[in-house]
């Protein structure tokens, strides 16, 4: 009985190193690609599988891919220096961020020739004005999602983002997680720039968003799929590529941008952060990713707006003109981007928003 | 009274247990929520047998509970033999200290070893990656020691000191009296302990989550990141799986120790001494 | 003489323990006592821990509710398993360990399938006509998932030390003419007090510094230490307040298990 134990352990310790040496290759390099959630085709769904694409494309190279939650947990990630990642799609004020900290490494262009594809609107934005850092992965706009079996179109139109902010919705209003979505969104509706570094002005989105607080069932970001599909919630603000997501699964779902009050559109580009330890085989990723084709397939799971026209070509009718991923020029006036912040209001808006979460928020 | 306990007791496992038959049901619903059972299929088994991450995930688990515990194992009995002989008064503040990773809240130790690695790592060393494998399973290592040695010590108090002074007197050395006599009478305490320890390490999420990277993801991690996600049913198939694996893996070790401890009943102790010595 | 030479055995452990347990938590209160943009040595992360005083307070009390009412539902579990044939108390012993191995995520999740709005037991309920209820994001939800996930942190060490009980003791105390409910008061009680701290002290030192049962079942009025921390170290990223909460949380729980011994060496004083 005990041999046999003894022998179960060995033999246990046998498999185990033996997995561990399943995982690292000869001649492989594998480069880890930290990115959202539900944020690149994985093959489900009858969409393309982009990583395992890539892999028979360049069969030297194999891809680790990693979620993290949103921009301020990758930038924590990244600070505290303990990890190592290749590829990451920050939004662009977060670019701006890692640009200013000396975070990201140049890009070799020579690597990415598909970036000639990239709209001319797209290239050299605030966050990257002199195009070294960064290659667009997708861009979008925030808007409202909404239930329409139990809040009428009609109201949402009227209020705007006011309606996250109404009592008869109470515990089936969901917001937004991460401090910067946040206080735009109080920005909105208080008609500040979004960009503020008023002390008074952040103040006063704080009490708004502290007198928001007993309305909201929960602060989220991609769990907002589950809620908003289940009918556990009925109003978000969130981006309008997962709204299409979500409409999949559930067709009572609407969204709507308020263009009066003005609404922010963002842009999420390939980056190489300067903890990475392969950054040709990244740029050769970021490559593949922005071929228009696989752009294309990409964007069929994504939902996101496609970066480069050219992809529009392989898309079908429907997607590459649907006004929620593509709205007109008109409605894009409205929209604002983010810019980057001072250290010191970033960490302002911090501290009061983890205030208002943990309803220790005096004013 | 008896009849309150028992029905007390049926209704405590039916609640333990409900959370899990709902997974389970989930595993063979064709739809993906939880609230609502659209159909029945088997798809989602096929699914998970596809889906190479997850089952990668679900390999990186088994293999650093199992190094974790069977180093916690031989690293903690070493130990627990060692504090043993150390002066009372010493004995007693060492496991104090051998209590702190135990008393202590999970999130504490987590953050605590997330700091040290990468304050050491990326602060002192300059390295490009202080979280990693080696952060991950120095952890588990240190968060299972505590298990080992409590399961293990009281099997060394209770141990007759004569059966060890009487394997020196015919001829063995410390060492191989320990692996002859010692190790067979605390054997229980040392696989209730590693038991233990494997299960810990299977389950843990808290730590995981702060000292992991990015090389080298556990299941629980990546379910973290799922819950946040709407999850895919074919992680409910894991579950049921893992489910059953387990019952059958602990229904098999029952009645093993049953059979054996009937044999040993019988069999008088002299005499299992004499039979291992041969 | 020879334990001598098994003294050094403990040596590699002491230095394991002194790098991996003792010096992690210097470096957390190196961290709770420096600014988070300077570096430098500063009494304002401490300081301002009072504004978290309504969170602090909240958790204490949900881990201390949860603890009780773990106590009050497991000892009776215990005491029936304790009473069984060897072969089922080991099968039942089984049957409590085995949740403990399964992903307590994937478990949680399942009460908030079970719990929501539009979950199952409101389905349930609507399908034999009754009203929809507020079941999650409700404190009593909260403390549910907390006595559901730690319970078997209570049963098992109460079980141990009630199976230890002597039946002679019983068995006195009967001949001495205590009836059942006495026995169990002035003998089974008062012995099992050890397995009674051991277990309230292995569910109150989760509870208090849970941030996943919170986030799920909780309200969003329901934010506690473990939650603040989390959000602290992976979001805000301010390692400095978050280690401040930390040393807290530490402190408190050590307080906590120092007064339920105090407790326990009293009790034992009684009976002896």
């Amino acid at each position: 009985m005990k041999k046999g134990i003894c022998l179960l352990l060995a033999a246990l310790l046998a498999l185990g190193c033996f997995g561990l040496s399943g995982c690292s290759g000869e001649d492989t390099v594998t480069i880890t690609v930290y990115n959202w959630g539900q944020y690149m085709a994985r093959g489900e769904d009858g969409c393309i599988d982009v990583i395992a694409l890539f892999e028979e494309a360049y069969p030297g190279i194999k891809v680790n891919y990693v979620t993290v939650e949103d921009n301020e947990t990758l930038y924590t990630k990244l600070k505290n220096g303990g990890i190592s990642v290749d590829v990451i799609i920050p939004s662009d004020y977060m670019i701006a961020r890692l640009i200013s900290e000396d975070m990201l490494l140049p890009l070799n262009y020579d690597n990415i020739p598909n970036y000639s594809y990239i709209n001319d609107d797209l290239k050299g934005m605030y966050y990257d004005p002199d195009e070294l850092y960064s290659v667009p992965y997708t861009w979008g706009t925030v808007g409202i999602i909404y239930n329409t079996k139990y809040v009428s179109t009609e109201e949402v139109e009227e209020k705007g983002w006011g309606i996250l902010w109404e009592e008869s919705y109470s515990d089936k209003i969901l917001m937004f997680s991460n401090s910067r979505d946040a206080f735009g969104i109080a920005c909105y509706l208080l008609g500040y720039d979004v960009n503020t570094t008023d002390t008074d002005e952040l103040n006063a989105c704080a009490a708004l968003l502290a007198e928001q607080k007993s309305l909201v069932q929960q602060y989220v970001m991609d769990q907002v799929f589950s809620l908003m599909e289940g009918e556990e919630a009925w109003i978000a603000p969130y981006y309008a590529g997962d709204y299409l997501t979500m409409a999949e699964s559930n067709e009572d779902l609407a969204f709507y941008r308020p263009t009066e009050q003005g609404f922010n559109r963002f842009v999420d580009a390939m980056c190489i952060p300067s903890c990475a330890e392969h950054q040709e085989e990244a740029e050769l990723f970021i490559n593949f990713v922005t071929d228009p084709e696989i752009m294309a397939g990409n964007m069929e799971y994504v939902y996101y707006s496609a970066p480069a026209d050219a992809a529009k070509a392989y898309m079908d009718e429907d997607m590459a003109s649907d006004p929620v991923s593509y709205p007109s020029e008109e409605d894009l006036a409205s929209a604002t981007f983010f810019a980057l912040l001072p250290d010191e209001t970033t960490r302002y808006v911090e501290d009061l928003f983890i205030q208002i979460r943990a309803g220790s928020y005096t004013g | 009274m008896k009849h309150v306990n028992r029905a007390i007791t049926v209704l405590i496992f039916l609640f333990l247990y409900l959370p899990m038959a709902v997974l389970i049901v989930g595993s063979f619903n064709t739809g993906s929520n939880l609230s609502h059972f659209d159909g029945f299929t088997l798809s989602r088994y096929a699914e998970l047998f596809q889906d190479r991450a997850l089952l990668a995930l679900m390999r990186n688990s088994i293999v650093l509970s199992l190094l974790a515990s069977v180093i916690a194992t031989a690293f903690g009995t070493m130990a627990a033999v060692g504090i043993r002989a150390l002066r009372p008064r010493l004995r007693g503040a060492v496991m104090a200290v051998t209590n702190i990773p135990m008393t202590n809240p999970d999130i504490v130790t987590g953050i605590s070893l997330s700091l040290l690695f990468v304050f050491v790592g990326s602060g002192l060393l300059g390295m490009r990656q202080s979280l990693s494998f080696w952060t991950l399973l120095i952890a588990h290592i240190t968060f299972n020691l505590p298990y080992v040695i409590l399961n293990v010590m009281p099997k060394l108090n209770q141990m007759d000191p004569a059966l060890h002074d009487a394997a020196l007197d015919l001829g063995c050395t410390n060492v191989q009296a320990f692996f002859k006599v010692t190790i067979h009478e605390i054997m229980p305490g040392i696989l209730s302990g590693a038991v233990m320890a494997f299960t810990m390490s299977l389950d843990d999420f808290v730590i995981s989550y702060f000292v992991s990277g990015t090389d080298f993801v556990t299941l629980p991690v990546e379910i973290y990141n799922y819950v946040k996600k709407p999850i895919p049913p074919r992680v409910y198939a894991l579950f049921t799986l893992l489910f059953l694996l387990i019952l059958v893996l602990m229904t098999v070790m029952n009645l093993l120790q049953v059979r054996t401890d009937r044999s040993r009943s019988a069999s008088h102790r002299a005499g299992m001494i004499k039979e291992e010595k041969r | 003489m020879r334990k001598n030479r098994t003294v050094f055995l403990s040596i590699p452990y002491l230095l394991w323990m002194l790098v991996f347990t003792l010096i992690p938590l210097g470096v957390v209160a190196y961290y709770a006592f420096t600014d988070v943009s300077t570096g430098e040595f500063t009494l304002a992360n401490i300081l301002s821990l009072g504004q978290y005083i309504g969170n602090i307070g909240d958790s204490m009390l949900y881990a201390l509710v949860s603890a009780l009412i773990c106590l009050l539902l497991g000892y009776p579990v215990a005491y029936f398993i304790a009473k069984q044939s060897p072969v089922a108390q080991k099968f039942l012993y089984m049957l409590v360990m085995l949740p403990m191995c399964m992903s307590f995520l994937l478990r949680t999740m399942a009460w908030v399938g079970l719990l929501q709005d539009t979950g199952i037991i409101n389905n349930l309920l609507e399908a034999i006509g009754l009203s929809r209820l507020p079941l999650i994001r409700t404190p009593a939800a909260v403390v549910l998932g907390m006595v559901y996930n730690y319970l078997p942190y209570m049963i098992l060490p109460l079980y141990a030390t009630i199976v230890k009980i002597d039946p002679k003791l019983i068995e006195a105390a009967q001949d001495l003419g205590c009836n059942g409910a006495q026995c169990f008061r002035r003998v089974t009680l008062p012995l099992s007090i050890p397995g009674i701290l051991s277990g309230m002290t292995m569910v109150f030192v989760p509870a208090v510094s849970t941030f996943y049962i919170s986030q799920k079942l909780g309200s969003s009025d329901t934010i506690l230490i473990g939650d603040l921390i989390e959000k602290l170290f992976k979001q805000a990223y301010n390692p400095n307040m978050g280690s401040a909460l930390s040393l807290l949380l530490m402190v408190l729980v050590f307080i906590a298990v120092a007064i339920m011994n105090r407790f326990g060496g009293e009790e034992d004083g009684v009976i002896v």
